[in-house]
């Protein structure tokens, strides 16, 4: 069993606890443990917690009313309606009995709010479920000590506590007496075959609001006095402002001020488009003491890292030197991919009042805990004084970690000694983005006696390197000389995750280069991938991030699901498989060729992420991951020309869109193992998928991103 | 600033606006209806679809001063309690996961199936293909106009 298998376990004893409300009703505080990084553990010292130290809380009121006070934020992956799913599960209440808010920020009472790395289902099991059965227990005894009856002899189901004789009691009945009693400790859990919420679809707990246009979302947020700000950035990376003339910005109506910050020019308004005219109306010189820099330069020296011999090793198996040295033939290829945008539907926008007394701010953020800190430290405030609520966000995918335009709003606020909330243009977040970085990969195989010896894949990047937990994904552990090195180039162009950091652009490589392997020893792509998983299967290695036989599974559910061996005159199939962010997935792409270019018409997908807490919300988790995957390999294009981007808007940038998109048909592979995340996992073997099934059509293999500008490139030998 | 009598959602508004403003932050700003979403302000991702006289239309880049006597309707007014035939199927299907964009989309689709109540669908497709949704719930936005179509007609 790898250590990925393994449940994340933690002591029970103290872990929540309870309070009486003087509302009436019960209060119980637990943890739950979400960081965007999956390495994050569980404290040790649970057991010394306070009341102060938990995240989350449930609310049972004595009319039998749940509230759950979810504190992880929602960006659109569905926590919000899972996370209370598992509690309701265990404290057996109707789930339409259940209400669930959001929690604000508190740093004393939530101490790990992130949305990221598809964590918070996979972190949060234990907790949530201990939660719900423990706080279950609790009404069950109090019933008992109110009846004089052994809590053992009665029984509770959907918020009503039976005993023997069949009297009856609800929560909301005994919750002030099971207030004042003791934790019950090592309280049983269901069993996964005793659910009835747990594996049943539970639609979107925010739909009738958002069918209806209520305000939910960060820019929905208005407060009295607020003044609205647009905010004139730097054109291109790497310039500094010189001067600026607001005479003509000042003249628009509903201009009140203009704020010069740093490098950045604020023009508040009384309204969105009056600060968005004012903004228009400024008149700035920017400057430079360096070269600026452009993508063509960028190619360069990514290629320069790659010919060259300066990397860090990320892991190295066996000999890879002498693999290939001994090989009877070697494979080398180079894929590439672009900055990519990450293009939330909703622009950056955030809410700040900063006064002498306190901070307040309001948006949509994946990390309020970090936000918080940094504004507290750019104002010299204290943390406790800052007061962060979070709206729903329209969309995230990595954007929303940074935070940064959280700080311009307080920045401008703390100067302005207004309310003010900061609203990007589609414009000002399109080319004030904290983007994926472009980056190169080099893999190498090592191909003797029909099998794959040696390995080497070399990543250069512009500035973050994969993180440590990627070389040991597959195919680690598959091939007996196996070696991940990397390099980087420090660019002046912010860039930072997007949804699946790192995989999403490596999966793509790496899965095409089997597609590669596999023609040159005469193999099904399948039956590859499948002969080296069994080297992974018993392995020893602790460091292997995944397990071989839940891959297996996976590839082969895809594979009978996608009748893969069967074959449709007309219809081309790619296949293609990683694990990422604990999942497993396996994905065959099917395209129909229409006037000379591929077209996706549909895409199979297998998914090993153990139990499926709700199944409409997971299949539409991983439908909306393979389109983004699809749209942004076809179409994705983004370049720098001396610091400045590209494209600014829609209407040269591209985006998947429904005409384009192929159905996308889910299964799951059937376990009772803990459940995983699938915010990002279904994105990263999208593009492989595709790109193994465009070249069977055209037998023109992609080795850049986006397809589109590939086979354009390649047309002639495309028609031919 | 001129003063602009619009009819919105079934009521006769005055307002006090730019004549350049769009319609889209006389909505959202003035008027407190924010289910009109704001996406690109080009016209080209439909989040800030409304209807001009029950067609659908761009509100990003409709000048308050254009409108005359046209009937202006939002989300917010497209049906009693949310309970448009689309609002319905979005629920069944369970399609949003964000849920920015899809005001914008049941706008578009509703204006849609007026023009075309039984629509195929290729048809559906290319009538939606203006709305962008970024978390792509393009599958379930695709089965929910067919489900209401069905219903409607």
């Amino acid at each position: 069993m790898s250590t990925k298998e393994k449940n994340i376990t933690f002591s029970r004893r103290n872990f929540l606890k309870t309070s009486a409300l003087a509302s009436g009703g019960l209060l119980v505080g637990f943890n739950l443990f979400t960081a965007c990084k999956s390495e994050v553990k569980p404290p040790v010292d649970i057991a010394n917690l306070n009341f102060n130290d938990f995240n989350a809380f449930i609310k049972i009121a004595n009319n039998g009313y749940v509230t759950i006070f979810s504190p992880n934020p929602e960006i659109g992956q569905g926590v919000k309606t899972a996370m209370p799913m598992i509690i309701a599960e265990e404290l057996d209440v109707e789930w339409n009995k259940v209400h669930v808010a959001q929690g604000k920020y508190n740093k004393k009472e939530y101490t790990r709010q992130v949305a990221g790395g598809s964590q918070s289902i996979r972190f949060g099991w234990d907790a949530l479920r201990q939660t719900g059965a423990t706080t279950k227990q609790m009404l069950i005894n109090a019933a008992a000590a109110k009846w004089g009856v052994e809590a053992a002899s009665c029984k509770a189901s959907k918020g009503i506590i039976t005993n023997a004789k069949g009297e009856k009691l609800g929560y909301g009945e005994v919750v002030k007496e099971a207030a004042a009693l003791k934790v019950p400790e090592n309280v049983k859990l269901k069993e996964p075959s005793e659910y009835t919420i747990i594996g049943q679809d539970a639609i979107n707990v925010d739909v009738d609001k958002i069918i209806r246009g209520e305000p939910l979302f960060g820019l929905d947020y208005k407060a009295e006095g607020m003044l609205y700000a647009s905010v004139l950035r730097p054109p291109a990376f790497g310039q500094t402002l010189e001067s600026f003339d607001d005479s003509e910005a000042k003249k628009v109506n509903g201009v009140s001020k203009v704020i010069k910050f740093g490098d950045k020019i604020a023009v508040l308004g009384s309204n969105t488009w009056a600060a968005m005219k004012g903004k228009k109306a400024l008149k700035a010189v920017w400057s430079s003491d360096e070269e600026l820099e452009s993508t063509e330069e960028h190619n360069k020296i990514l290629t320069n890292i790659l010919d060259g011999k300066e990397f860090e090793i990320r892991r190295e198996d066996g000999n890879v030197k002498k693999a290939f040295k001994e090989a009877d033939k070697v494979i080398e290829r180079t894929y590439h991919s672009p900055f990519l945008p990450h293009n939330c539907m909703e622009p950056m926008n955030f809410y700040a009042n900063v006064t002498p007394a306190k901070i307040h701010l309001v948006g949509p953020i994946q990390t309020p805990q970090w936000t918080a800190g940094r504004v507290a430290k750019l104002l010299e405030r204290k943390e406790s004084e800052i007061d962060l609520e979070m709206t729903r966000m329209g969309g995230g995918f990595g954007r929303r970690l940074y935070g940064d335009f959280a700080l311009e709003a307080a920045e401008i606020s703390n100067v302005a000694k207004k309310p003010i909330k900061v609203v990007y243009s589609r414009e000002d977040d399109m080319t004030d983005g904290i983007y994926r970085p472009a980056i190169k990969y080099r893999i190498s195989a090592a191909l003797k006696d029909g099998k794959v010896t040696g390995y080497h894949l070399k990543e250069a990047a512009i500035n973050g390197n994969m993180y440590d937990l990627i070389p040991n994904f597959f195919p680690a552990g598959c091939i007996p000389n196996y070696k991940v090195s990397t390099q980087n180039y420090k660019s002046k162009i912010t860039t930072g995750a997007w949804r699946a950091p790192y995989t999403n652009f490596l999966a793509f490589a790496e899965q095409s280069f089997f597609d590669e392997i596999a023609e040159e020893l005469e193999k099904d792509p399948v039956k590859l991938r499948l002969e080296l998983l069994q080297n992974v299967k018993n392995t020893s290695d602790e460091k292997i991030e995944y397990s071989g036989s839940r891959m297996e599974n996976t590839i082969k559910l895809a594979a009978e699901k996608s009748n893969w061996k069967e074959n449709t005159a007309g219809v081309f199939k790619g296949f293609s498989a990683y694990y990422s962010h604990n999942t497993h997935v396996a994905e065959v792409a099917e395209i129909i060729v229409k006037e000379g270019m591929p077209v996706v018409t549909k895409v199979v997908v297998a998914v090993d992420c153990g139990i499926v807490i709700n199944p409409t919300g997971a299949i539409n988790q991983i439908q909306g991951g393979v389109l983004d995957g699809i749209g942004h390999a076809m179409y994705g294009d983004f370049s720098f020309e001396k610091g400045k981007p590209s494209h600014k808007n829609f209407n040269t940038y591209r985006l998947i869109r429904m005409n384009e998109t192929p159905k996308v048909e889910v299964h799951f592979v059937k376990n009772e193992l803990s459940p995983t995340g699938l915010g990002e996992p279904g994105l990263p073997p999208a593009g492989g998928a595709v790109a193994n099934a465009i070249y069977k059509a055209f037998k023109n293999r992609m080795y850049n991103q986006p397809f589109i500008k590939e086979l354009e490139n390649n047309k002639e030998k495309v028609l031919s | 600033m001129p003063n602009y009598n619009l009819k919105i959602n079934g009521e006769t508004i005055a307002v006090n606006a730019d004549s350049d403003t769009p319609l889209l932050w006389v909505l959202r700003d003035q008027l407190n209806l924010v289910g009109t979403k704001f996406g690109c302000g080009i016209a080209q991702c439909g989040a800030c679809t409304i209807h001009v006289d029950g067609k659908a239309t761009r509100s990003c880049q409709l000048p308050v001063s254009m409108i005359d006597k046209e009937e202006i309707t939002t989300i917010e007014g497209l049906s009693k309690e949310g309970k448009h035939p689309l609002q319905e199927a979005w629920k069944v299907v369970d399609v949003p996961q964000c849920g920015y964009c899809q005001a914008g989309q049941i706008m578009t689709a509703a204006s849609f199936l007026k023009e075309n109540p039984t629509p195929n669908s290729k048809e559906i497709r290319e009538a939606m293909h203006g709305n962008i949704c970024r978390c792509a719930s393009y599958n379930r936005i695709e089965k929910a106009v067919a489900i209401a179509a069905k219903k409607m007609s």
